[in-house]
């Protein structure tokens, strides 16, 4: 057994992280909060990523992306906490938060928890349009197919979250098995003389034994992770499939990022995914700030929150 | 007689050399192991990988291949081995070995590095029905590995460690690589390790029993597989299964192997 026990046994040294990608905070320095009628905020507490959208008047104004930490609360409270810094607002200042994604319900001041699902559809409605009727939404430890009429509202929608293949945590991975910089993943993946067939579709633990076969096998690492794009790829479009695309398509989520993804989807659905200037990952708060700013059209704007929330 | 079983697996590469020697009066052959070994394939490619743990076997057992009467291979990479004569199923090695090594056993749980299944096998070591599941990692070693990882422990420790725990958490996560972050919360969260290896085990082993419940449990049940080495998986796996006891092999990685050995001896006679 010493040569099993040594082969196991645990690395504690400090490795370069590729899978960690930028965290981002903007604001449109054309808008000024102080003279909005109505400004709302939405926090998505994501299982990989934490965002915070702040609208106002039912516009993008600011908002806050990172990565989500061990404790929900405190995720949320940092990604307002960005937007705060960068703008001057304050949590008193905000007519109404709602809070959405996997950890909705630990966020400490929102008025409100509403679904990513929902979220998510509302915030591409807004990003591409209200042609949108197919939503991929490739999150980072789930991928869901969402379909929604014109306003926005889902009618119906299919699920992965049983398996990291086809997710962004996925694709850690193999960025950081690869050691290529997660941004890089995408543009690396056509830089290859012939496209490689996928790899396991199924499951990331083998695709990972599968992509080191590869490598000693004398494939470049760009062409392995094609192959990886190719996998996932394949993964969605059978979630895709199941739900079927009506056109506009748009993606959202870390996933719409990366190209080496994007445009293998397209090639097998042989439809485009809409454009869109605006952080794909923001989409599920962007549309908990849109769901906000309707509840206090209808009702009027919440109790202020305290400022110690 | 000497023949040679090879059991190229995932994770790590198996060979036993067996010779079979007639005893005077008994009814049956019976069969000695002349050499084992084991190798971790690392930069080699499977075809290479066979090669070495052949000839290293070879080696040290002060043979030459010709004197091997016959090769038979079974494993995932299988079809990689060049030299063998034949090729089986994991199942059909797996079964022909447990049942030579527990004449009783009836219901094979086979837990590799990669995959996890159960197998039905008749007196004969026959094998009549078998489940597994072979597209996900969830329910096999290297599950249990990757946790230990993320532990901190070696996996001998990570097994002792979770026979200390009295507790039952439930891992939402399925699948292997959610499970990490999952554990990695735990830690987070000041959880006890041996608490988190336990919830960790019991998840392998409620995944290896939904697979092995397939085929139906049928006493005796025996366990093969490197997980065998694991103290607090098997311990989970009884209480998964519901079952007095599990037999439990010597040296559980080399049952397939073993198991290609004799199907090889047998094919000679």
């Amino acid at each position: 057994m010493s040569e099993l026990s040594a082969f196991n046994a645990p690395t504690t040294e400090k490795k370069p992280e590729f899978w960690r990608w930028q965290e981002e905070c903007w604001v449109d320095e054309s808008k000024d909060w102080r003279s909005a009628k109505i400004i709302t905020c939405g926090i998505d507490v994501g299982s990989v990523s934490s965002q915070c959208v702040v609208c106002v008047d039912g516009q993008l104004y600011a908002y806050n992306s990172m990565r989500t930490g061990n404790n929900s609360p405190d995720s949320a409270r940092n990604a307002f906490k960005g937007v705060s810094v960068k703008t001057g607002l304050a949590l008193n200042d905000l007519h109404f938060v709602v809070g959405t994604g996997y950890g909705r319900v630990n966020v400490p001041f929102s008025h409100k928890a509403i679904t990513e699902i929902a979220c998510h559809a509302r915030g591409a409605n807004y990003m591409g349009g209200n042609s949108v009727r197919t939503i991929l939404d490739m999150g980072g430890q789930d991928c869901k197919a969402i379909h929604c009429d014109e306003k926005g509202k889902v009618t119906n929608f299919l699920m992965n979250d049983k398996c990291a293949a086809g997710t962004g945590r996925g694709m850690e991975v193999i960025s950081d098995l690869m050691q290529i910089p997660i941004a890089e993943l995408g543009a690396r993946s056509f830089d290859v003389d012939q496209e490689p067939g996928a790899v396991s579709s199924v499951c990331v633990v083998f695709a990972k034994s599968e992509a080191l076969g590869m490598l000693k096998a004398g494939y470049t690492k760009n062409k392995v992770v094609a192959a990886y794009c190719q996998a996932m790829a394949e993964r969605v479009v059978s979630l895709l499939e199941r739900i079927g695309v009506e056109e506009s398509f748009f993606i959202t989520g870390g996933i719409a990022k990366n190209a080496g993804v994007v445009k293998r989807i397209e090639r097998k659905l042989g439809i485009q995914a809409m454009e869109t200037r605006i952080d794909s990952q923001v989409a599920g708060a962007l549309g908990a700030a849109l769901f906000g700013y309707t509840l206090v059209q209808k009702q009027g704007p919440a109790k202020p929150l305290a400022a110690a929330a | 007689m000497i023949t040679a079983g090879i059991d190229m697996g995932s994770r790590t590469i198996k060979v036993v050399l067996l010779e079979d020697i007639k005893v005077d009066g008994a009814p049956q052959l019976q069969y000695a192991v002349r050499k084992t070994h084991i190798i971790f394939p690392g930069d080699l490619d499977q075809e290479e990988a066979a090669e070495k743990v052949y000839g290293e076997a070879l080696a040290a057992a002060g043979l030459a291949r010709d004197q091997i009467a016959s090769v038979y291979a079974t494993g995932a990479g299988r079809k990689q081995v060049r030299f063998a004569t034949d090729s089986v199923t994991e199942m059909t090695a797996g079964a022909r070995g447990s049942v030579y090594m527990f004449p009783s056993a009836r219901t094979v749980v086979d837990v590799g590095a990669e995959e996890g299944r159960g197998i039905k096998a008749d007196a004969r070591g026959k094998p009549t029905d078998y489940a597994g599941n072979e597209k996900c990692a969830a329910g096999a070693g290297s599950f249990a590995e990757a946790m230990s990882r993320a532990l901190q422990l070696s996996l001998k420790e990570f097994g002792e460690a979770s026979l200390r725990s009295g507790k039952s958490i439930p891992m939402n996560a399925q699948c292997t690589v959610f499970a990490e972050s999952e554990v990695v919360s735990l830690i987070h969260a000041n959880t006890p390790k041996e608490d988190i290896a336990k919830a960790v085990l019991d998840a392998v082993a409620s995944r290896v029993c939904a697979m092995v419940r397939r085929v139906g449990i049928e006493n005796d049940v025996v366990l093969i597989g490197g997980m065998v080495h694991n103290t607090g998986f098997v311990q989970s796996l009884k209480k998964a299964m519901d079952v007095d006891s599990i037999l439990l092999p010597d040296m559980p990685e080399y049952v397939s192997a073993l198991g290609c050995a004799l199907l090889a001896a047998e094919s000679q006679h």
